[in-house]
């Protein structure tokens, strides 16, 4: 199954690997499909910056969210707020991205024009990839055995040196992956970056800039692409899909080598 | 000091949370809550989504929703037996298996887009049609499906199968009359997230089972899925946030429904064990 997936998209991909120079996809000085420049260095640095965006402010404020779970927040509060995250964790896409465009690009438009930009889509993609973060951290933590907490209690450790000092670097294997976990979904989305990000193919100068990644080159295009080009759509499918299993693949050598995994 | 400014930063990133959450919920209230009425779901859509409702949108996506699940339900359980009940748990193919569907759980829905327009639409000349884009979606949700229901029977108590073995029953039957009827809460959680992930999905469906808004006729029409017009609303008609919005409500309110259903699931499966672990 995952063979024939991979299969059709190198079918698909191989007139563009084949005929075109393949490092002319990073050499060529843009995108012009029109004209047969096929440079996608725009695109993938986008994506990469929107996802580094995300995941610098979801990882913290996620950690913190399980943390909290974990052990400050009271037992009521507790079920309430997880029951909350999860709400958030099954927010489509699409919903967000419409939350994006209508609510918060008319925010930022008038303070600097055109709004949907860069930061922007890696903020909202941040709400996206946070629960992930959140419920893998929470997991982490809850699976620590008790013994650790108990034997930092008896030390005298307070409680939020025991947390930074001794529980998270023990879970911090199973954290990390999550991350990753994470990062991958953040890559490989569509729809928040389609609908936020403004679309404009060009190389990424400031953090309010509108940009086009990867993914959202795909689904713009792929309605009227033809030949070659709709062959370099293809190659920039299978960059990504490489890119996500890379991360997949760190996150579960990382997780399988840990202790408390 | 330190003990109070630690508490107090946790607090500030969780309420933010909430926070943001709320903000969400509302600012969707806002534009689309006045729109919304059972009118607006038994309706037809006119001038392009502005006005009407979105009774061939409904209409389509559980239709793509029943095609995913003929296709995934057997498929996924076959393959879930298999992996659980038919090799031992450190067979090669065994585990060659279980790390592709992993790697494929992490695959870019866009991906699966890319192949569902190449493979059923194109190679298998299904065209644009909710037939295309709901093969697309079972290939989507399969591998969570697959690892979720093997989790689910390997976790049936073994005596359950030593009994079974005792009994002279063949394995074929032992399977069928008792292990995947208790692992049934397993699978049923399992089947409703993966319907929540794919009703949620757009990426997947836009090149594959279109975007004509007409009352599909069969399953070889084009239609257009609910999170594709909200899309499609949002980004293409001006003027049309308010219908998107209200369209996003009746989304929202369909996967909460279906996660509370998962989750409830889970619990009284969760507590069954505990007992039985009690009872043996």
């Amino acid at each position: 199954m995952l063979a024939l997936i991979i299969a059709v998209i190198v079918i698909g991909a191989w007139p563009a690997l084949s005929s075109h120079d393949s490092i002319a996809f990073i050499t060529d000085k843009s995108w012009y499909p029109l004209e047969g420049q096929f440079g996608m260095l725009s695109m993938l640095l986008a994506s990469v910056l929107v996802m580094i965006i995300a995941i610098l402010l979801a990882a913290p404020i996620g950690i913190m969210c399980a943390i909290f779970i974990a052990y400050i927040a009271p037992a009521r509060i507790q079920k309430g707020y997880r029951f909350a995250i999860a709400l958030l964790a099954g927010m489509p896409s699409v919903v967000l991205g419409l939350w994006g465009l209508t609510v918060l690009v008319p925010l930022i438009n008038k303070w600097s024009p055109p709004g949907q930009s860069l930061l922007l889509a890696g903020i909202v993609l941040c709400i996206m990839i946070l629960p992930t973060v959140t419920l893998t951290s929470l997991a982490a933590l809850k699976s620590l055995p008790a013994t650790l907490q108990h034997a930092a209690s008896a030390l005298g450790i307070r409680q939020h040196v025991q947390i930074v000092n001794v529980l998270i670097p023990a879970a911090s294997a199973a954290i990390i992956s999550g991350v990753l976990l994470a990062m991958a979904r953040a890559l490989g989305e569509t729809m928040v970056v389609l609908m936020v990000a403004g679309n404009v193919v060009q190389f990424p100068t400031g953090l309010l800039e509108p940009v086009r990644t990867l993914t959202a080159n795909i689904a713009l295009e792929m309605a009227y692409a033809t030949d070659l080009h709709r062959a370099s759509l293809f190659v920039s499918g299978l960059i990504l899909t490489v890119l996500v299993l890379v991360m997949m693949l760190i996150a579960s050598k990382i997780k399988s080598d840990n202790h408390y995994g | 000091m330190a003990e109070r400014l630690f508490q107090a930063g946790i607090w500030c990133a969780a309420l933010l949370v909430l926070m943001v959450l709320f903000w969400l919920v509302q600012g969707l209230l806002d534009q689309g809550l006045a729109k919304l009425s059972v009118d607006f779901l038994f309706s037809q859509p006119q001038n392009a989504g502005r006005d009407g409702g979105i009774s061939s949108i409904l209409v389509a996506t559980l239709l793509i929703l029943a095609v995913t699940l003929l296709v995934a339900l057997p498929l996924g359980l076959a393959s879930a037996v298999w992996l659980a009940e038919f090799t031992a748990t450190h067979n090669f193919w065994a585990r060659k298996v279980r790390l592709a569907l992993d790697v494929m759980a992490g695959v870019p829905s866009i991906v699966f887009g890319l192949f569902g327009y190449a493979f059923f639409s194109l190679f298998l000349g299904m065209g644009f049609s909710i037939l295309s884009g709901g093969l697309t979606l079972a290939c989507m949700i399969l591998p969570v499906f697959i690892r979720t229901c093997e989790i689910g029977l390997r976790s049936v108590n073994n005596s359950w199968r030593q009994g079974a073995a005792a009994l002279g029953m063949p394995k074929i039957k032992a399977v069928w009359f008792i292990l995947l009827p208790a692992a049934l809460p397993a699978i049923s959680a399992g089947l409703i997230l993966g319907i929540g992930r794919a009703t949620a999905e757009t990426a997947a469906l836009m090149f594959t089972s279109g975007y004509v808004d007409r009352m599909p006729g069969s399953v070889m029409d084009s239609g257009r899925a609910l999170s594709v017009h909200i899309y499609d609303l949002s980004m293409n008609v001006t003027g049309g946030d308010a219908a998107a919005q209200a369209s996003a409500l009746i989304l929202l309110m369909i996967i909460m429904v279906l996660n509370m259903l998962a989750y409830a699931i889970t619990d009284l499966w969760l507590g069954r064990r505990v007992l039985n672990g009690f009872a043996n």
